[in-house]
């Protein structure tokens, strides 16, 4: 039995997806091609004159080694602050599932780090690491020199990957924590009356059922850290020192806006567009098969 | 749908009724101003501007912040490119070749004279004027918020190494810093080496010395011009800087590591700093209680022939494809700017130095630099008039120069943390803002400066 609504004439259906087809060329499909377009042409910055040069663009950004090198960066801040944000957040969830007392107020605590804004944590980090004034500034008295990401590549990564893994557990923790919740009490409570223990619990019940929670984390988590780093970026190294923290986005930012190379940044973001699909599918195609949904 | 009709009807009846109510008598003609400052210097400016519209009845000036100056060129481009760009705009020092190549202005000498105006260019500071100007000496923009860069120098440390007065040259700067070290002062001078202080390191300290930044004059002969910054007197500069850095006589200061370098001067942290004179009020404002400070030019390497320092800040660009009306406004505005009296209350109320010769003689006649805070703030008219400005020391016409500055940034970083050598990274300095400029050219083919 046909239970879809159907139209007598398809131009109806037509004219009922009209407006949002024009919503979705307007905001996605136009400037999408726009971009396509810039990335093809050497764009004068204020307009009245574009020379058509193919894919020269692309050519000169993939020979460019600090291209190559803010690709590494990309992929090094979004592996570690991926896996930070998700281990601890999991953590965390699962020790609040528990009911422990006081477990309300770790829910209220831990949900908030997602509501500030990248530039308002980053303002924040930057005085916490400082080396000279916040707190790692002790652990500089006790141990000259070991915190200076002013200089060190390495420490300013390490800055940058704490502030948004900070932000992310926050997020994170209220999908696991309502995954671990949507699990049925009375499974846990047969494990605990066949005698296993908390560790045991976790890994053959909690852990595969909230498989699916811990797919889609990884996949915004992965997305995320590419396009919402900016702005903890921005503030806290600028992309220094020596480009350690020129992500692919905050050079699509400076090259673009700052530097006006239009075109250099649209070649850019088509890459970086690219690369986030291709990171997608690849997660979809092999990881989503662990994935057990119910 | 009929009803629909009626609303759009008796919308169009109201708003027809208004539109012929108004102009019953003659209202000021109204243009934007968008600049680049904030903060302190947002409000000063805001004052200049409800000066101006109570001045005279014809226009006003509608003056709006874009934040920075990053910010302000890249909204007035958006701008421009919907047909909506102010009238007038603050474009910062660099951005002066890519406005150039815009044809998106209106020439300011030009626009005065079609007003009637008599501006007596030659009372421009040659250095200011010439940074703005043709190689044919047309005044494309008006210099508005001018400075260069200082040293500041603590005189209550220096007096400890029995010194009373700045060190003149480089040499003595050394000897200068390590008696200050083995006085125990722990931090003897500051120095921050992001993108920024390509302005003070390599700009400013390549002009004293008359050596080229780029080829065909810094770029003022064509848009082949090319950087050679790693092979003139900067190699030895940057090698001093790096040696100093090493044996802990120059600290970094910078934001983000918790303390920038004028916060670590006016603390009485760090002894001496290479800043802009715009800083003059800051320190003076902020400084520990008691300290005796004071501002030289900038030191050069002995046996140099000093020429003038280069000018900092921007300038004002009256855009194309507005009314006759607004740009009677506009010539009416940059006229009152150009009035010594503006220069006066403009340099109280900021760091920033008067760009004519009358600005800078009205203030000297009304006392101006006598006293604290102002005294020490003529040191920067001095060292932007030390000499005539030569083909090189005019000023730097390089395209996309803010990523030039952001490429000086990330090479200094590389030499001070010992990943490159000195020679290393200013190679790289030089072929990675080469490519830059070859970018540059090849985007405004057949183009020239004007």
């Amino acid at each position: 039995m046909e239970k879809r609504v159907t139209f007598g004439r398809w131009t109806i259906g037509i004219l009922f997806a009209v407006p949002q087809l024009i919503l979705i060329f307007t905001f996605f499909y136009w400037p999408a091609g726009q971009a396509v377009y810039w990335s093809l042409t050497l764009q004068q910055p204020w307009g009245g004159g574009n020379i058509w040069v193919g894919l020269d663009n692309f050519r000169s950004i993939l020979a460019n080694a600090d291209y190559w090198n803010s690709i590494t960066a990309s992929m090094i801040f979004a592996g570690i602050s991926t896996g930070l944000a998700m281990v601890i957040a999991l953590v965390l969830a699962a020790l609040t599932d528990r009911q422990l007392a006081g477990s309300w107020l770790y829910r209220v605590v831990l949900i908030w780090p997602y509501g500030i804004a990248a530039p308002a944590l980053a303002l924040a980090f930057r005085f916490i690491l400082a080396p000279e004034a916040g707190f790692m500034a002790v652990v500089n008295k006790v141990w000259p020199g070991f915190w200076d990401p002013g200089l060190d590549g390495a420490d300013a990564m390490a800055s940058i990957i704490i502030a948004f893994s900070w932000k992310y557990v926050g997020y994170n923790f209220i999908f696991f924590l309502a995954a671990f919740q949507a699990i049925p009490r009375s499974l846990i409570e047969a494990a605990a009356m066949d005698g296993s223990g908390v560790i045991r619990r976790f890994w053959d019940i909690q852990f595969p059922l909230i498989t699916p929670t811990i797919f889609f984390l990884l996949v915004i988590n992965i997305t995320e850290s590419f396009q919402d780093s900016f702005g903890i970026v921005d503030i806290m190294t600028a992309g220094g020192p020596a480009n350690a923290t020129n992500l692919m986005v905050y050079k699509i930012y400076s090259d673009g806006f700052k530097g006006l190379d239009y075109s250099g940044a649209a070649a850019q973001s088509i890459i970086l567009m690219l690369l986030i699909i291709a990171l997608t599918i690849v997660q979809f195609r092999f990881i989503e098969r662990r994935v057990h949904y119910r | 749908m009929t009803i629909i009709k009626r609303g759009f009807a008796a919308l169009a009846a109201g708003a027809l009724s208004t539109a012929l109510a108004v102009p019953a008598f003659a209202e000021p003609v109204k243009f934007d101003f968008w600049f680049g400052l904030s903060g302190d210097l947002a409000r000063v400016v805001d004052t200049l501007c409800k000066n101006f519209n109570d001045s005279q009845k014809d226009y006003e000036v509608v003056c709006t912040s874009q934040g920075n100056y990053d910010a302000t060129l890249q909204n007035t481009i958006a701008a421009f490119r919907a047909g909506k760009q102010p009238t007038v705009v603050q474009v910062y020092d660099v951005g002066t070749a890519t406005m150039m190549l815009s044809g998106a202005y209106k020439p300011a000498d030009k626009l005065m004279e079609e007003n009637g105006y008599k501006i007596d260019y030659s009372d421009y500071f040659p250095g200011i004027a010439r940074y703005y100007a043709t190689s044919k000496g047309e005044m494309l923009s008006f210099p508005f918020n001018s400075s260069t860069a200082l040293m500041y120098w603590n005189k209550d440390a220096f007096a400890k190494i029995g010194k009373s007065e700045a060190p003149k040259t480089w040499e003595d700067v050394g000897a200068d810093l390590k008696a200050l070290k083995d006085a125990g002062y722990d931090c003897p001078m500051a120095i921050n080496i992001s993108a920024n202080e390509s302005w003070q390191l390599m700009e400013q300290f390549s002009a004293l010395h008359n050596q080229p930044i780029a080829t065909k004059n810094n770029g003022y002969d064509g848009l082949d011009a090319r950087l050679e910054v790693n092979k003139t007197k900067f190699v030895q500069y940057v090698t001093d800087l790096k040696k100093w850095y090493d044996a802990g006589l120059i600290k970094i200061k910078s934001k983000d590591l918790g303390q920038d370098m004028v916060q670590a001067f006016a603390t009485g942290t760090c002894q001496v700093i290479l800043t802009s004179v715009g800083d003059h009020g800051t320190v003076g404002r902020t400084q520990k209680e008691g300290m005796n400070w004071d501002v030289a030019e900038l030191p050069v390497y002995a046996g140099t022939e000093r020429k003038n320092s280069l000018v900092g800040g921007a300038s004002l660009w009256v855009l194309s494809g507005k009314s006759d009306a607004e740009y009677k406004g506009a010539a009416a505005f940059l006229n009152f700017i150009h009035d010594p009296k503006t220069a006066l209350f403009w340099s109280t109320n900021t760091g920033y130095i008067p760009v004519t010769k009358s600005g800078f003689d009205f203030m000297k006649s009304n006392g101006f630099y006598d006293k604290a805070p102002y005294k020490g703030r003529e040191v920067a008219i001095e060292s932007l008039t030390a000499s005539e400005p030569t083909e090189i020391t005019r000023g730097v016409r390089l395209g996309n120069f803010t990523q030039i500055r952001a490429e000086f940034g990330t090479q200094m970083q590389a030499i001070f943390a010992n990943k490159v050598s000195v020679q290393e990274g200013l190679d790289t300095l030089v072929k990675n803002g080469d490519a830059i400029l070859e970018r540059f050219q090849q985007t405004y083919p057949g183009k020239t400066l004007p």
